[in-house]
């Protein structure tokens, strides 16, 4: 199972990383993929919505299930991925590549109380029954 | 092949033209058609051969089994449609005065009133046309008792996640905040996240009992005393009524409102698109804003209450009643039944259910809760033999078809991984069950042996795999000439 060390986690399965320019960047992970099998089509926010942290602001649909994407923290849309509306498939080939929206963060110190790739790991075992 | 791929131009089927030509008057120019439509031009004989081979293609509960999870896809009498579509119920225009359709408000009537005992509520309205839409109005009579007094701080709706996936749909539909709470190890609700859950804020809960996950909530007493306390109202999804029928009341557990979906258990055909029916249940404190019209009884004459008897009525759902041939099939069922007759429904779901999952975990299926008594349904996981073999549920699901089975419901409930949902319902045999059994472990087999044999499947089906990427994401359903 494929999860970064250098990325951040929730517990619904968002993963986070924190740019240069001090925006983050946000996908859903490779165990979320995997659950959710070939998707379909991915619903991104629009550029310049402010998201509370969990709010619901993306909806990826693949074909057994549509599902809810969070925003992992709080913070301003700057830019969504133009290539998945054509080509959603692209989470199937690399959830880490295949971001869905950049935010800039309200508070940047809300990353740290993320869960690190080690907690995150130890929640999806923990869903395993 | 469609039908409009038979047509050739001036070809008819004189039996469905119009017996003489009508004209159109009164409707303004610019309205009208320049063009005839675009219909497909066949003879008679061309358009019986084309639906019969469609109806020999098709999979249904009079020609295979058909364990579809959730939906409970049993055999319907035909002694139930053959008598609902006597020629005095189907000329009977719904206008009618109440005096010349006193038979049929009988009939209503009385089902009103068996539904009530089956349920243990304290009145019932025939109206809603569809699950969904008596989920609607369960809800909707909750946010208007809280309204008629003044109590208008609650704004959410606790809803399990083990849930029907309309429950948080409805309750978002009606205005409220959908509070989810997750399921335990055992596959009940968490007491815990429930107490934590309840406030002044809870106008009530949605729960479907027994669960998406086949079980019966071992808590529901303890559940009913928590919310209740809150101030909220208990909304019974009766979706799998089939299970408990005759056997538990959801008004003796403290629900206020119910769903019966009777497209599911009191034999309508289920599954085809509708029509369906799903009457409302009320508790007393419910009673002023049920849903008009309702039968009701006066000295020996049946009579509909309207908005003049229910004045706080949330309305009304349908142009009149609601789908009545629907309605009539429930009534003749049960009578046809009777109490002991739902009693052997609903012990003989559960059996064959339990029976079932018995005998596909002996063959090596892993059972997602097994420590739990199945209530008329149960979930396979297939997690484990997709890490070992790469065959997932979808495939099984697929190679059954192969085997004449139709599939069971697949990737639902979302909260367990590669599952398949299987609901045998009671009119099946043993012998039938023990076929399926038998092809259950003939596909366990190939997945280990030759995988690649499940994964490709169905192979002798009229229409082979399909690219359900694709069909989701280019939809193709309007027909245009070549």
């Amino acid at each position: 199972m494929s999860i970064p060390n250098n990325l951040r986690y929730t517990k619904s399965h968002e993963w986070v990383r924190l740019e240069g320019d001090g925006t983050a960047t946000v996908g859903i992970t490779q165990h979320a993929q995997e659950l959710l099998g070939d998707m379909v089509f991915v619903e991104t926010p629009a550029v310049g919505r402010k998201l509370k942290q969990s709010e619901e602001c993306a909806v990826v649909e693949s074909v057994k299930a549509a599902a809810d994407v969070y925003a992992p923290i709080a913070g301003e849309v700057t830019a969504v991925n133009p290539e998945l509306e054509s080509a959603p498939e692209k989470i199937n080939q690399d959830a880490y590549e295949a971001w869905l929206f950049k935010l800039k963060p309200d508070n940047a110190s809300d990353l740290d109380k993320l869960l690190d790739a080690t907690a995150y790991q130890n929640i999806i075992e923990s869903e395993d029954h | 092949m469609l039908i409009f791929e038979h047509s050739r131009s001036g070809r008819r089927n004189y039996s469905q033209s119009p017996l003489t030509p009508t004209p159109t008057t009164g409707i303004p120019e610019k309205l009208l058609r320049k063009a005839p439509p675009l219909l497909p031009e066949v003879s008679e004989m061309d358009a019986v051969r084309h639906y019969t081979r469609l109806s020999q293609k098709n999979f249904s509960i009079d020609t295979q089994f058909y364990p579809l999870g959730s939906c409970t896809m049993k055999y319907n009498p035909r002694a139930c449609n053959s008598l609902a579509m006597l020629p005095q119920f189907l000329a009977r225009h719904p206008r009618a005065p109440e005096s010349t359709g006193q038979g049929f408000l009988a009939c209503m009537y009385e089902l009103q009133e068996i539904l009530k005992d089956v349920t243990g509520m304290a009145g019932v309205s025939l109206t809603p046309m569809a699950g969904a839409q008596g989920e609607l109005i369960g809800i909707a009579m909750i946010r208007a008792y809280h309204e008629s007094r003044g109590d208008t701080a609650r704004t959410e709706i606790i809803v399990p996640d083990a849930a029907h996936g309309t429950n948080p749909a409805t309750a978002v539909m009606c205005g409220y905040k959908v509070v989810e709470i997750a399921t335990d190890k055992e596959g009940d609700v968490d007491m815990d996240a429930l107490r934590a859950a309840v406030g002044p804020q809870t106008a009530g809960l949605m729960l479907t009992n027994p669960s998406t996950l086949g079980v019966f909530e071992k808590n529901v007493a303890e559940m009913s005393k928590v919310v209740h306390q809150a101030g909220g109202l208990l909304y019974y999804d009766g979706a799998n009524l089939n299970a408990i029928l005759g056997k538990v009341k959801p008004g003796d557990m403290g629900f206020d409102v119910i769903h019966i979906n009777l497209h599911k258990t009191f034999s309508t055909p289920h599954g085809g698109g509708g029509p369906g029916s799903a009457p409302v249940g009320v508790a007393e404190r419910l009673l002023p804003f049920m849903p008009v019209p309702i039968v009701t009884m006066e000295q020996g004459k049946y009579r509909w209450l309207t908005e003049k008897d229910i004045p706080q009525s949330i309305g009304r759902l349908s142009a009149h009643m609601g789908n009545a041939g629907v309605l009539l099939r429930a009534y003749i069922y049960v009578r046809l039944l009777g109490a002991e007759g739902m009693h052997r429904v609903a012990e003989f779901a559960a059996l064959n259910a339990n029976y079932l999952m018995a005998e596909l975990s002996k063959v090596g299926f892993e059972i997602a809760y097994p420590t739990r008594r199945a209530s008329h349904e149960f979930i396979v996981t297939l997690k484990d033999l997709k890490e070992k073999t790469g065959v997932n549920a979808m495939n099984v699901a697929k190679r059954l078809l192969d085997k004449g089975y139709h599939a069971p419901t697949t990737y639902f409930p979302l909260l367990v991984p590669e599952c398949l949902l299987i609901e045998p319902a009671e009119t099946e045999s043993k012998e039938t069950l023990d076929a399926f059994v038998a092809s259950m472990k003939e596909i366990l087999e190939e997945a280990r042996t030759q995988p690649e044999l499940v994964k490709n499947a169905p192979h002798t089906t009229p229409v082979r795999k399909l690219d359900d990427v694709r069909a989701a994401r280019e939809l193709d359903l309007v027909w245009k000439p070549a």
